[in-house]
């Protein structure tokens, strides 16, 4: 369940930054997709998971940059541009990986970095979940605490917040909104990045087309019905993490065979589905959600 | 005089945006320690120019010194530097913040890095200083208007500045609040601060100012210091302009029709809940033009929706051709022949990204022969486009224009074609010239006057006293939701119109 919750849950605090801020990135979806393909690739000719991991964080970051000039600077529809680039990223993403390998799949070197603690392990049910995990699902567990405390309790979040509230108000405090809307970008591009690059390295072990197959825009409902608070995502990350498991444990054991398996496929986006409706319906959005921001308007 | 005197000069200062000059060569000067008015008519570019000084526009001309030095500024966080501070007329306080959260953001910027606990004891320091309190750590959207003025004040004090621009700081506040206001504005001259205070009411600039500039039409006027200011006509005049009486725009008809319009003890309230229309009634009959002369936010715009159907209405009633039309909506009024000229071109009168025809076609798609069933006859509509075109002479506009493309004059023009160019019993103008250029407003003008003479009445809302006296054949003066007077147009003189429109009854 951690273990499957936790690519969303990065991509999920990094949009929690960029939506705060007062941007809607529907690009995620693509950014997750276009470092779990770049990752594969690095971690594939340098043989190291590591390598491949830093491949990712710079493609996320690179990307972010990227959609930060289309939305921020030149002030494109933030929609439009965001589905464009997911759409465009899948099929880029297909063909190259086709062009790179034809039908014959590399292998993975071994993984790097996973936390194994045998003694805590060997505990009942619970053991293996908690001590036996890549060291990238600790670090997304970790930065949650650490991402509300900036959000809620430092003067970088306050003009974080600031931003989606009311952008001439944060002007006319002299802080520049356009640099605090690249710097919420990059963070929101690094970890969208960092959990693509988990996805292909550490939790599927390989690269197919489509691989986030929506997980990106699973961390942006998450974002909404958390109502953009960092706690609250993780509880809707290990929601959607949890109906994961447990349509693969349906799967794996062999329950339920008379259903068929798309149907237990599509559990964690029913799931997800339905916390929105639940939960979301009250949210209020940030005032300058979705809009680009311009000086003199008269 | 040293220049050391002088908080901050401006001299020869243009600012224009896309069809309008807002600011003309302007030359401004504050001294330390004084409250300095800028009084003026909407429009008249005192915003403009407030912005200019506060880092948020970027001048097109001109120079400006503060103490004496010369500083380019370009943004307001180069102005918080120089210590100049702005409290918008629209507060910049995000409503879903604490005070103190709202105070601390962006204090950094000026070299102060406070942890909120730290702000929050500053917070009530500085307010007990100034002779009042404020909770810290109450949400903004929770305190009344005032006591958020209050914090915009603490905001930029706390901030350091030494020039302190108030963009019609009393339009938002009760009168007791407004004394409250004064005395803190007192105090903190008393300290040294220069303060701008900037206002369209000349009874509240001559109680608390030490020098007033009056500004018209983007133009500076004059400064006056308080003991050259003999009358309050001087300054009257200066607001409003000594030319001669206007030209009638064209022969207002003489003989009025029937009655159209009747309105009786009216009142509505605007978009804060607040009664904006205080027990309005008055008549328009055939052939009349009625000019409503008032400045802007005096109950002007909630009358003309409330008129038009666009606003609910909290009591009173309204007759249209005899009929009690109390309570119908826009689409019902309009059919009856009923048309509203928005003071909004730009929101509520046109869709931007629709075209030039399918703007002028779009009110009244079911009358005028463009409706084929499910479908638009484009062809039709483009005909009608290009017949307004040549009829308006709407320069280097095409059918498929897109709305937005379009001059500020181009766009008021199209608006008021396809409003009055029907067969409308009463068109409400609201207005109708406002931002447009000289030729394009005497058009209009004419084109009003025109309707009036084939029978229709015209309520003609404006602040403009030469539009007021070119097109009317009766005045009315509204001030404070209340119509303080109606005049013939023939015995009434600007200066009877302009006292009433300051709420001044003259003796």
């Amino acid at each position: 369940m951690l273990r499957v919750a936790t690519p969303i849950l990065l991509a999920a605090l990094g949009e929690c930054y960029v939506e705060n801020a007062g941007i809607l990135n529907l690009g995620i979806e693509g950014i997750m997709l276009f470092s779990a393909f770049t990752s594969f690739l690095g971690a594939v000719a340098a043989n190291s998971s590591l390598i491949g991991l830093l491949v990712g964080l710079g493609t996320g970051l690179l990307l972010g940059l990227i959609l930060a000039v289309l939305y921020v600077t030149l002030k494109s529809d933030q929609i439009v541009v965001g589905i464009a680039f997911s759409l465009s990223a899948i099929g880029f993403t297909s063909l190259y990986f086709r062009l790179l390998y034809g039908t014959t799949l590399p292998k993975l070197p071994v993984k790097e970095w996973v936390v194994n603690i045998p003694e805590l392990a060997a505990i009942p049910i619970i053991g293996r979940a908690f001590f036996n995990q890549p060291f990238l699902v600790y670090v997304s567990i970790a930065l949650v605490p650490l991402f509300y405390y900036i959000l809620y309790r430092t003067r970088f979040g306050l003009k974080v917040r600031t931003l989606g509230e009311n952008p001439m108000v944060a002007d006319t405090a002299g802080i520049n909104v356009f640099l605090y809307r690249y710097i919420v970008m990059l963070i929101g591009g690094l970890l969208a990045g960092l959990g693509g690059a988990y996805l292909s390295l550490y939790q599927v072990s390989l690269f197919q087309d489509n691989l986030i197959q929506g997980r990106g825009y699973v961390a942006i409902a998450i974002v909404m019905f958390a109502r953009w608070n960092p706690l609250k995502i993780l509880g809707g990350a290990l929601l959607y993490g949890g109906a994961e498991a447990f349509a693969g444990a349906i799967q794996a054991l062999g329950y339920l065979r008379t259903i068929p398996a798309e149907i237990v496929l599509m559990l964690p986006y029913i799931i997800t589905i339905l916390g929105l409706v639940a939960l979301a319906r009250r949210a209020r959005f940030p005032p300058a959600f979705a809009r680009p921001y311009r000086r003199e308007m008269k | 005089m040293s220049e050391k005197e002088y908080a901050v000069q401006m001299v020869g200062i243009t600012k224009s945006f896309p069809g309008v000059v807002a600011n003309k060569k302007i030359d401004f000067d504050l001294k330390k320690g004084e409250i300095h008015g800028l009084l003026g008519e909407n429009g008249a570019g005192k915003t403009t120019l407030m912005n200019i000084i506060s880092g948020f526009y970027r001048p097109d001309e001109g120079e400006i010194y503060v103490e004496g030095k010369r500083v380019k500024m370009r943004s307001p966080k180069d102005a918080l530097k120089l210590g100049i501070g702005m409290v918008y007329q629209h507060f910049t306080l995000v409503p879903e913040f604490k005070v103190a959260e709202n105070i601390l953001l962006g204090m950094d910027v000026v070299g102060r890095k406070l942890s909120l606990k730290a702000t929050a004891s500053l917070i009530e320091e500085q307010a007990k200083q100034l002779g009042f309190t404020v909770n810290p750590w109450s949400k903004v959207a929770d305190l009344s208007l005032g006591e958020q003025q209050r914090v915009e004040i603490l905001k930029i004090l706390l901030r350091g500045a030494k020039v302190i621009i108030l963009d019609e700081p009393t339009s938002v506040l009760a009168p007791v609040e407004i004394s409250g206001l004064f005395n803190v504005l007192k105090q903190l001259a008393s300290q040294g601060k220069s303060i701008v205070f900037i206002t369209h009411k000349l009874n509240e600039a001559l109680e608390i100012c030490d020098r007033i500039t009056v500004l018209r039409t983007g133009m500076k006027i004059g400064t006056l210091s308080r003991s050259e200011i003999t009358s309050t006509l001087e300054i009257v005049r200066m607001m409003f302009g000594v030319e001669a009486e206007p030209a009638l725009a064209a022969e207002v008809p003489k003989t009025l029709g029937k009655e159209v319009l009747k309105v009786e003890n009216l009142v509505v309230q605007s978009d804060r809940g607040v009664d904006a229309v205080k027990d309005v009634s008055f008549s328009i009959r055939e052939g009349e033009i009625l000019g409503l002369a008032g400045i802007d936010g005096n109950g002007q715009k909630e009358l003309a929706e409330a008129i038009s159907g666009a606003r609910k209405i909290k009591s009173g009633r309204i007759y249209y051709k005899g009929e009690d039309v109390t309570g119908l909506g826009l689409a019902d009024l309009h059919s009856r022949g009923v048309t509203y000229i928005t003071d909004d071109r730009i929101s509520e009168g046109l869709i931007q990204d629709f075209n030039l025809a399918e703007n002028v076609v779009l009110k009244d798609f079911r009358k005028n022969g463009v409706r084929r069933g499910l479908f638009i006859d484009w062809k039709k509509a483009s005909k009608i486009g290009q017949e307004l075109i040549e009829e308006y002479e709407l320069a280097a506009a095409k059918p498929n224009s897109l709305a937005q493309t379009l001059s500020g004059g181009t766009q008021q023009k199209l608006l008021v074609g396809r409003e009055i160019g029907g067969d409308a019993s009463l068109i409400i103008a609201n207005q109708p010239t406002h931002g447009v250029d000289a030729k394009t407003t005497a058009y209009i003008r004419k084109k009003l006057v025109e309707r009036a003479s084939k029978g229709s009445a015209v309520l003609l809302i404006s602040n403009d006293l030469d539009e007021i006296f070119s097109c009317s054949n009766t005045i009315a003066v509204i001030y404070e939701g209340k119509i303080l007077g109606i005049l013939d147009r023939q015995s009434a003189t600007r200066e009877d119109v302009a006292y009433l429109m300051i709420g001044v009854k003259k003796a």
